[in-house]
């Protein structure tokens, strides 16, 4: 075995990555739901999680600490092994999503080994992503169907039509970004999208000059919500007619997993939507003298953020958070003056704009969910075959003209 | 041993593995699902040979959406577990010796050497050249391909129309 090891370093490296890659991904995971709790709160005119820590700020660990000591209740006639299984594919599925997505051009040394941000870097990349989306309905539909009760049937075979249905436009939408990029490498997708148009316009693919991808992107982000089951096309878990649809009979942790599947589904999505998009890590700013400053906003940011956690900690009501607040707002501060170090600040451009791009995305997704009231299952199904499919079939005829016409 | 060597035994092993419980599995889901699994080793198995568009494909179209409808189809007729009946007398007076036969027949080809053979491709396909002779040399059949799937289709709608 390690021999096995000493032949193949790059294992050694991915494994090392992977692992990284997760603690963060989990860590993100737990407070994006605390961040969707905050903003939905705030839409709603109330305050959100507030008691677990200053602003509430425990309460993924909290969470996470319920689930764990809830009784995990199995329904008697549930299909045993396919009910173990249901949660594993979801989760494990969209975890894996995240390893395709590149995070940031930046390159650094690992014993030795040069290696890349993000763990795989495949030609196929968008490809091996949709594929893994296509298996991503198993979880949801052998879910509903194991539990041996009658919601979560219905639950789980309306989502399997809705995500079929919505898995078409969603491939479809993005053909167009395969033609202009002309590859399936996530990498070169992003590349051929530098540059700027009349010196101040990035040419990220919704501007592109033969066709801007207006059609395309609205078309994916739609087929997206609705293929992670988000509101306002959350009709498996529709609360008022099925209970909780296909996660009614599922306790503990089990049912954490669903969760936490749906959220990395959340987060790959708009991971991709930056990407085929939105010019992944590319800054939107050209790079001239007057913006040279801009290298530093990131540093400028985490500075505001520290200087706003100290003032607000010194005010707050309670003694931990009179302590924890500040203590965040050093730390922060120290992060900020790091990432302006000459060496640090280059790496962290790309990243930097990336994240901000993905974190846009999220505050979207929790916007919309505050805001739009959920659809009936027949305009589900219409909007799904009657507008999104052929609105993206219409983009990609478009682009093709666009693309032969541009070349002469 | 390389890591390619044992991906290959893992992948060979996950679809006869998958191959065999789909036929013993006495429930249609979880004979389903030994199908998928087939599917995917499949689909590993053509990564190994450096196909990547047709891994890719493999999983998109056979465990992604046809091998959902299947599931779907299943869970919405909510098929119970079949009952095992006893080999029937054709199966075992025709089929027994047939698939004894065939083993034979392909435990000799084997050890002939018609496997032998050097390898079709060596590196990774590029998608680019696939999509080249799709749509230069074979693009008769592609599109004749695709009136018999549009066909298909306008049958299915036919079909599902006359229902109501």
């Amino acid at each position: 075995m390690s021999n096995l090891v000493a032949q193949h370093p790059v294992l050694v490296v991915a494994v090392i990555k992977i692992a990284v890659l997760m603690f963060l991904l989990l860590t993100a995971l737990a407070y994006l739901t605390w961040f969707e709790r905050k903003v939905v709160a705030h839409i709603q005119s109330r305050w959100g999680p507030y008691r677990a820590g200053p602003h509430g700020l425990l309460q993924p660990l909290a969470d996470g600490l319920k689930f764990l000591f809830k009784e995990d209740v199995t329904p008697s006639g549930a299909d045993r092994f396919v009910y173990y299984l249901a949660p594993f594919l979801t989760l494990s599925l969209s975890l894996t999503a995240i390893a395709l997505i590149p995070f940031g051009p930046g390159e650094f040394k690992l014993f030795g080994q040069r290696t890349s941000l993000g763990i795989a870097n495949l030609n196929i990349g968008l490809l091996f992503l949709f594929a893994i989306t296509s298996l991503g309905v198993y979880g949801v539909a052998l879910a509903g169907w194991s539990s041996n009760s009658k919601y979560p049937l219905l639950g789980g075979l309306r989502s399997s039509a809705q995500m079929v249905s919505y898995e078409l436009a969603l491939t479809m939408s993005v053909v167009g970004v395969l033609l202009l990029a002309g590859s399936f490498n996530l990498r070169e997708i992003i590349a051929a999208q530098q540059g700027f148009l009349w010196g101040w316009l990035p040419r990220w693919n919704i501007f592109a000059s033969p066709m801007p991808q207006v059609i395309g992107f609205s078309c994916f982000f739609t087929a997206a919500i609705a293929e992670t089951n988000r509101l306002p096309f959350d009709l498996p878990e529709a609360e008022g007619e099925l209970v909780a649809g296909f996660h009614t009979e599922y306790a503990s942790f089990k049912f954490a997993m669903f969760f936490m599947g749906e959220y990395a589904s959340m987060i790959t999505v708009s991971c991709l939507a930056t990407i085929l998009f939105f010019g992944g890590w590319l800054s939107p700013f050209p790079q001239i003298g007057a913006l040279a400053w801009m290298r530093y906003l990131p540093t400028a940011l985490l500075a505001a953020g520290s200087a706003w956690l100290v003032w607000d900690g010194i005010r707050y009501e309670t003694l931990l958070g009179k302590i924890v607040l500040p203590v965040l707002g050093v730390v922060l501060a120290g992060l900020a003056v790091l990432i302006a170090l000459p060496g640090a600040n280059d790496f962290i451009q790309g990243p930097f704009w990336f994240l901000a791009k993905v974190f846009i995305f999220l505050f979207i997704y929790v916007w919309v969910r505050g805001t739009l009231p959920r659809f009936r299952y027949d305009q589900l199904m219409a909007v799904g075959w009657k507008l999104l499919l052929p609105a993206s079939l219409a983009n990609i005829v478009l682009t093709s003209f666009a693309i032969v016409v541009g070349k002469r | 041993m390389s890591l390619e060597l044992v991906l290959f035994f893992v992948l060979a092993a996950m679809a006869i593995g998958g191959a065999v419980s789909l036929i013993l599995q006495r429930h249609p889901i979880h004979s389903a699902l030994s199908l998928i699994v087939v599917m995917v080793a499949l689909a590993g198995l053509y990564l190994l040979l450096g196909a990547e568009f047709i891994a890719a494909v493999q999983i998109i179209v056979y465990a992604g959406a046809i091998m959902v409808l299947f599931v779907f189809v299943i869970m919405l007729l909510n098929a119970g577990v079949e009952a095992r009946t006893n080999v029937s007398r054709m199966a075992r007076y025709v089929g027994l010796p047939l698939g004894f036969f065939l083993t034979v027949e392909l435990a000799y080809w084997i050890a002939g050497g018609a496997g032998r053979q050097a390898p079709v491709s060596a590196g990774p396909t590029p998608t680019r050249e696939l999509a080249r002779m799709l749509f230069r040399e074979f693009v008769f059949p592609f599109e004749l391909t695709s009136i018999l799937i549009l066909i298909a289709i306008l049958g299915a709608v036919v079909l599902a129309k006359k229902e109501t």
